[in-house]
């Protein structure tokens, strides 16, 4: 079974450019089935399922969904084995901008759009730093020289990746995304041992402990402090 | 690369500037030092708060420079020439109604057909280099030959500009800032006289005249459209213009479309507006998903095209008179 990570912010246009690409797939007989990942909500797996695409979702509720990505990625796999899957895709909506879910040898691609601001490459880490493939979304609804522009400044953050422009609502260049996807060599029957590909921050604060009380004594463990300059001492 | 000073390096290649800048790099205190002890003093700590990966930002300068080099040498290299389409096949697997059809530089040949026929479809296997590997099964070759992958993959330097149906801006930006920006992303050397070029030849497509410093998101639909289709034609490095069913109001469409082919580029426009449709020497019909027929425009359709002219040019008159609040009157 193939495994693909997609992550990028929230609304970028991942699950339209899932169900695309997937259509694609389709035609040439390979079975895909997705795992969302999110926080709190998602309708997610209600568009997949109409697709008629074997779905599993997973909220990560108090936790980071990212670091709940980690936790739960090994029984995914299982999972997409047991479907007798030839593709399993993993959809995971980036939140901090911090963390991210790719994992070393396994295909990672970032979804963001046009829309969200020439200044959002600058913003991301390692979401879009180190993923393999940068789909870019939403160029329909600007200009070519908006798209020039954003596609410049992806590549200068991640020269590396293959850029791509994809219109989640036609599927023009979806077709093209699937031929990169699918690799018929590739079979994982475990992602166990597998490293991340960028470690997650590791300390804790009070407040991801539960504490809810505000004040210099309630602040232990991994604590930061604004930096307002000293002017007014 | 790796022996260089920072200012060596920034003296040899002036872009990596932009490279520093979206990577949240500050290297003014390490001028006459290497990036790489400029990685090397960035403490664990930092490391960790600000997501930093040494050995990728010093692996992607790297590709980053070559990319750049690559893009600048081909910016001077003698182009794209010619742009051939090989057949494939339609939905229901039929073999299209021709062979192959080349579109040479300065040309302009438009698609026709209904929704849903397959125009985007062959637009899209031309920005794809498509080499039998697309569902219509079709091939394009550049300058004659099999084209190089590079054109799927580089990110800026892509074969084709394609203008959007709908030419929105999003960005807070004055139409000067934003030709900057632009300019800044193709590496144009002299910005201002580029600037200047694209502003007049906005002007001379739209209506009425806008200026540097009106913010990108005041213009109307037609100012919008002529600055896009001026800076596509002048600062867009892309040989090849899709135009998809462009919305044409509020511009001049012949002097658009002449101010693309004078810049040597290829356009393929799909359409449904006669005037646009017969501009074009070729038009390809589509049916079914593919190219059933190529048809010449023939001699008559040229004299229809002058009488199709004129009407738009009354209409256009009147709309004029209108916004001027005259009263109109018949001829
Ligand atoms: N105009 C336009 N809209 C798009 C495009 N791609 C996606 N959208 C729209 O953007 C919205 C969000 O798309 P989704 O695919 O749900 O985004 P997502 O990243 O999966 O969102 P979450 O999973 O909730 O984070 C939807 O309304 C889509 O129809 C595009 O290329 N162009
Ligand atoms: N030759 C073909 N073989 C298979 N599918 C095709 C072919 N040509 C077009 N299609 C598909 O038909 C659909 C409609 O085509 P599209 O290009 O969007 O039409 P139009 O732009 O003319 O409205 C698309 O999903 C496209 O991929
Ligand atoms: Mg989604
Ligand atoms: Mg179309």
């Amino acid at each position: 079974m193939n495994l693909i990570i997609f992550s990028g912010p929230p609304s970028s246009g991942k699950t339209s450019i899932i169900l695309k690409t997937i259509d694609a797939l389709k035609k040439r007989n390979i079975t895909v089935g997705v795992v969302k990942f999110d926080c709190l909500y998602t309708d997610d797996d209600i568009l997949y399922e109409k697709a008629g695409i074997p779905v599993k979702k997973g909220l990560s509720g108090s936790l980071c969904p990212d670091h709940f990505f980690a936790s739960n990625i090994e029984e995914v796999v299982q999972w997409g084995l047991n479907q007798n899957l030839d593709m399993l895709i993993t959809e995971s909506a980036g939140l901090c901008n911090r963390c991210s879910p790719y994992l070393k040898d396994i295909k990672g691609v970032c979804v963001i759009d046009n829309l969200s601001g020439i200044n959002t490459p600058k913003k991301i880490g390692p979401m879009l730093k180190s993923a393999d493939i940068v789909v870019i979304t939403k160029g329909d609804i600007v200009s070519q020289a908006e798209r020039e522009v954003f596609a410049s400044k992806v590549n200068s953050v991640n020269p590396k990746a293959l850029t791509m422009h994809i219109n989640g609502l036609t599927g023009q260049g979806a077709y093209e995304l699937s031929t990169l996807l699918y690799d018929e060599e590739q079979q994982i029957d475990s992602v166990q041992g597998m490293e991340l590909r960028f470690p997650m921050p590791s300390a804790l604060c009070s407040y991801c402990l539960g504490e809810t009380r505000i004040g210099e004594a309630y602040q232990m463990g991994n604590i930061r402090k604004i930096d307002l300059g000293d002017e007014h001492e | 690369m790796n022996n260089l000073t920072i200012e060596e390096l920034l003296d040899k290649y002036p872009f990596v500037t932009g490279y520093f800048d979206e990577n949240k790099i500050d290297v003014s205190k390490y001028m006459d030092r290497t990036f790489e002890e400029y990685l090397r003093d960035i403490s664990d700590e930092d490391v960790e708060n600000w997501a930093i990966d040494k050995d990728k930002l010093l692996e992607d300068l790297e590709i980053y420079i070559e990319q750049m080099v690559e893009f600048l040498g081909i910016e001077e290299e003698v182009g794209v020439n010619s742009l051939t389409i090989l057949s494939g096949y339609d939905k229901s697997g039929i073999k299209e109604g021709f062979d192959e059809i080349t579109i040479n530089k300065s040309e302009i040949i438009s698609i026709v057909g209904p929704t849903g026929s397959g125009k985007s479809r062959l637009l899209a296997d031309i920005e794809w280099t498509a080499m039998g590997d697309t569902p219509t099964g079709r091939s394009i070759l550049i300058n004659g030959q099999q084209p190089d992958k590079k054109w799927r993959f580089s990110s800026n330097n892509k074969l084709v500009a394609q203008l959007s149906q709908n030419m929105n801006f999003v960005m807070d930006l004055t139409v000067e800032e934003f030709l900057e920006l632009h300019a800044a992303s193709r590496l144009v050397e002299d910005v201002e006289d580029t600037i200047d070029r694209i502003i007049e030849g906005a002007n001379n497509l739209a209506g009425e005249k806008f200026d540097l410093n009106t913010p990108i998101t005041a213009l109307s639909g037609g100012q919008s459209r002529a600055l896009m289709i001026a800076d596509t034609a002048i600062l867009s490095s892309s040989p090849i213009v899709l135009i998809d069913e462009i919305e044409n109001a509020g511009i001049d469409r012949k002097k658009a479309l002449e101010l693309l082919i004078s810049r040597d580029k290829i356009v393929l426009m799909a359409t449904h507006d006669p005037i646009l449709a017969l501009m074009a020497n070729k038009r390809i019909v589509i049916k079914n998903g593919g190219i059933e027929k190529i048809i010449d425009t023939s001699d008559e359709e040229k004299k229809l095209l002058k009488e199709l002219e004129k009407i738009d040019k009354t209409i256009q008159e009147k709309r004029n008179l209108l916004r001027d609040g005259k009263k109109l009157s018949i001829i």
